[in-house]
């Protein structure tokens, strides 16, 4: 009776949920010794940023690998998070510091997840045409495509005096302590307005990830479904770039957890499990290091490297396969 | 009916398959034979809207494969290609049950679990019913993908190489199986084929290529023969009518 209930992935998420509201209570209660307002306010604001990250981090990780038919190549392993990154230098450098300071920064984000969308369905139309066959190559690209971004974006910031230099900088490091409360209002909006689109396409996943000559064979416009799921990844990757910085690997770990958990392929219980993973490894580990443990040890350190790991551990399984 | 004009198809400065204008009969199975490289499963792709033509059009009973809508499509031909995900942690069940997409969207109604359980029957998968189709072998694997294909239950069945990874006994299962669709069900069933032999037992109808082009059309009694057969694969073969069936024997000659 117990491990039937056990093998139920519905079973599984819901423990997954429990985990992640327990995690959400530590966060905002432990070693809360003086004022109360004050705290609630400061890690309440700090706890949103983290929940919308790890939502928009879990959803774009898994979206993209059903569209590439891969539990490996992740938009951040292919180089979207850094896109965004030089997005937001070039905004800067074409519309100046100065003149951007006088916009309000939604219209600034707004515009700057606008292009991102475009650019990124260009650069996913180039890599993912079907001239690239092998996987290695592929993630081999992405790496290139990643370290050409950040380059050019070093570069752009270098011709950007200090001041303007300022503000793109918030975006270029990873950091889960220091998160951009600052745009909460326009990443969740751009967050849900992603999760809208999604809802159009939700019964098209599981066909998808079927690949594309039975997706085709079921009837589903392939091509325009893909876009389209590609368009919300887009979105998704700007939101979780604006809150903590562009990662390299936690996507990759928060999904594999999912799949792993939950056992299906089913995305009404891998989206949710990707989700629920990424704020207990986000908020459950910024309990731990910070308050439990009193490390000054950065968080992101800690979770990048369990994804590299992770990471390598795939790729070597997929080289012996 | 399943017409093609004109169908061409170019891989960098190859031309795979050559101006072909055919047409395959309403009901029926029907087989597409020939050499490695003829151009059959390109054929067969681009009649099934998988593969875009450089020239050319395909029409269904009167629908334009490339301009009719997916969906509406997806009710009257399904197709199956060689090779398909194998990694998926599905259950075959589950599997099966996308063959209804087309009909239901993705919410299963009584009268689509009905063509679940019947496709499953069909392809006697009861056993496997929950097994994950990664922990497979081919040919269950194979028999799964068939039963999707079944449950689609669309006037075409297309199927490229569905006896590859199959061992004799389910070979034999799977010709009589889709023989009975077309027989019982009147469904038309268009198959390319490696195997000589099968394709002589089972088709009403037989499609010969070459290097891109139809060389041969015709019932198996046309076409299953020693000058034909040689001219298309350009090696010796002899038929010989055993128990009332044409096998042709090239294993070892001289």
């Amino acid at each position: 009776m117990v491990l039937t209930l056990w093998r139920q992935p519905a079973v599984r998420v819901l423990l997954l949920a429990i985990a992640a509201v327990l995690c959400v209570l530590g966060f905002m209660t432990i070693n809360v010794q003086t004022d109360w307002a004050f705290i609630l306010q400061h890690r309440g604001s700090r706890l949103l940023a983290l929940l919308l990250a790890a939502s928009a981090i879990g959803l774009s990780t898994v979206l993209f690998q059903t569209i590439t038919h891969s539990r490996l190549l992740t938009p951040a392993l292919m180089g979207f998070d850094v896109l965004f990154v030089l997005v937001n230098t070039l905004v800067l450098l074409i519309f100046g510091g100065a003149e951007l300071a006088g916009w309000p920064s939604s219209l600034r984000v707004g515009l700057q997840m606008l292009l991102m969308v475009g650019l990124a369905l260009l650069l996913f139309r180039l890599l993912f045409s079907g001239s690239v066959r092998s996987l290695h190559l592929m993630i081999l690209l992405g790496m290139l495509a990643g370290m050409l971004f950040r380059e050019l974006s070093e570069l752009g910031a270098r011709v950007l005096d200090p001041s303007e230099f300022g503000i793109s900088s918030g975006v270029r490091q990873a950091s889960f302590s220091r998160v951009n409360t600052e745009l909460l209002a326009v990443s969740a909006v751009a967050l849900t307005l992603g999760g809208l689109l999604l809802l159009r396409w939700r019964r098209y996943l599981d066909v998808l990830s079927l690949g594309r000559d039975i997706a085709v064979n079921l009837g589903v416009a392939h091509g325009r479904v893909v876009l389209g799921i590609m368009a919300v990844v887009a979105i998704m990757v700007s939101v979780a770039t604006v809150l903590v910085g562009p990662t390299l690997f936690f996507g990759l770990l928060i999904a594999n957890l999912a799949y792993w958990i939950t056992g299906t392929q089913r995305h009404r219980w891998t989206l949710p499990a990707s989700v629920l993973a990424g704020i207990i490894c986000l908020v459950g580990g910024q309990v731990l290091l910070e308050q439990l443990l009193a490390s000054t040890l950065p968080l992101a350190l800690v979770i990048e490297l369990a994804g590299g790991l992770l990471f390598i551990a795939l790729l070597l399984r997929g080289v012996r396969q | 009916m399943i017409e093609t004009r004109g169908v061409s198809k170019r891989y960098g400065d190859t031309l795979v398959v050559d101006d072909v204008s055919l047409s395959i009969p309403k009901g029926g199975f029907t087989s597409i034979i020939g050499p490695n490289g003829a151009g059959k499963s390109t054929l067969l792709s681009m009649i099934s809207r998988l593969t875009p033509m450089n020239a050319g059009s395909v029409v269904v009973d009167g629908m334009d494969v490339t301009r009719t809508p997916g969906n509406v499509l997806a009710r009257r031909l399904s197709i199956l290609r060689q090779d398909n995900q194998t990694s998926l942690r599905l259950s075959v069940r589950d599997l099966v049950a996308f063959g209804r997409f087309p009909h239901s969207g993705g919410r299963l109604t009584a009268e689509d679990l009905r063509h679940v359980d019947e496709a499953m029957e069909y392809l006697q998968l009861h056993e496997y019913r929950d097994r994950p189709i990664d922990e497979l072998s081919g040919g269950q694997r194979q028999r799964a993908y068939v039963a999707m294909v079944m449950c689609q239950d669309t006037d075409y069945v297309l199927l490229d190489e569905p006896l590859n990874n199959i061992d004799m006994r389910f070979a034999v299962d799977m010709m009589q199986l889709l023989r009975r669709a077309a027989d019982e069900k009147g469904k038309t069933v268009v198959v390319v084929l490696h195997d000589i032999n099968f394709a002589s037992c089972y088709s009403d109808h037989i499609i010969a290529m070459r290097r891109g082009r139809p060389v041969y059309q015709g019932a198996p009694e046309q076409i299953i023969r020693d000058e034909v057969l040689r001219d298309l694969y350009e090696m010796d073969i002899r038929v010989h009518e055993v128990n009332g069936q044409r096998i042709c024997v090239y294993f070892r000659m001289g």
